[in-house]
């Protein structure tokens, strides 16, 4: 363990000030040209242990409606889910759910 | 080509010719370059016994840990932007954050399964076996390709038609015709691990 000289960071309380730090954050998959349909469900099954039906659900969404929320939480797992689907070359973001 | 076959246990086999093997080859190879870090020191000189491959995996983590936070800012190519995109929309500044963390990473984690697809494919061609996670890093590796092509030729849903409307003679005829057939190499590839 060490000890920093540096006095610690004072986080700023969630409170009622703060009213959507509590939301929870999701993790969208944007359509793109590229990517193969079959490729995209085989991901969501491989990253997210999604049932193939439920993959299949999530792609035909990105597919037809341009976008897909295909999964929800705290913001660092949408994060780590983002650069896990990034390295696959899906193109993903978080966003705060609102 | 054959398409790829599912081998028991995972996995996948498939046999290519010296022309289609070298075609990847260079193709993959071209990706590799593109992503991989400005400042990416190799491997030491004289190191004798290299690390195996978990261990290499394991000091390019470390690496990317270590090493100074990558840029903030989109990449101006863009094919690198598509391949290293922003991880939020709509706001520059957490886009900006999560790239200087999450950037050096992921152009390891990108060059390392275009470096594992080269270590599994020889030069010649012939039978090539995958294991289940080579076949991963084989479909990672051809997706970018497939992305990189795609930003160049501008490729857009209704590819077909874009396509067939440009001569055969053409400069971009044959670019079309490979990433077509990446296409369906990937394609295979993904049915075959099922």
């Amino acid at each position: 363990m060490v000890v920093s000289a540096a006095p610690a960071e004072v986080e700023v309380p969630r409170s009622a000030d703060n009213p959507v730090s509590d939301k929870p954050w999701v993790t969208i998959v944007w359509n793109d040209p590229v990517n193969l349909m079959s490729y995209v469900t085989y991901v969501f099954q491989h990253v997210f242990g999604y049932p193939k039906k439920k993959a299949t659900k999530l792609m035909l969404d990105v597919h037809h409606k341009g976008k897909a929320v295909v999964a929800a939480g705290a913001r660092e797992a949408m994060e780590r889910n983002v650069e896990i689907l990034h390295g696959y070359g899906l193109w993903a973001t978080v966003k705060q759910d609102k | 080509m054959e398409p790829f076959r599912s081998v028991r246990g995972g996995g996948a086999r498939v046999s290519l010719a010296a022309a289609e093997a070298s075609l990847l080859r260079s193709l993959v190879g071209q990706v590799m370059s593109l992503v991989e870090p400005d400042d990416l020191e190799g491997p030491g000189p004289g190191t004798g016994a290299g690390p195996g491959p978990d261990e290499d995996a394991e000091l390019a983590a470390l690496e990317a840990m270590v090493h100074a936070p990558g840029a903030d800012k989109p990449p101006e190519d863009p094919v690198l932007a598509r391949l290293l995109p922003d991880g939020y929309r709509d706001d520059p500044d957490a886009a900006g954050e999560f790239r200087r963390y999450t950037e050096p990473a992921l152009r390891s984690a990108k060059h390392q399964a275009a470096q594992e697809m080269l270590d599994t494919l020889p030069e010649s061609g012939g039978r090539i076996q995958l294991s289940q996670d080579q076949a991963l890093s084989w479909l990672k590796a051809l997706n970018d390709v497939r992305l990189a092509l795609g930003v160049r030729l501008g490729v857009t849903e209704e590819f077909e038609e874009q396509w067939g409307q440009l001569k055969p003679d053409d400069p971009q005829w044959s670019a079309f015709e490979v990433y077509a057939w990446l296409g369906a190499v990937q394609e295979s590839l993904v049915q075959a691990m099922k």
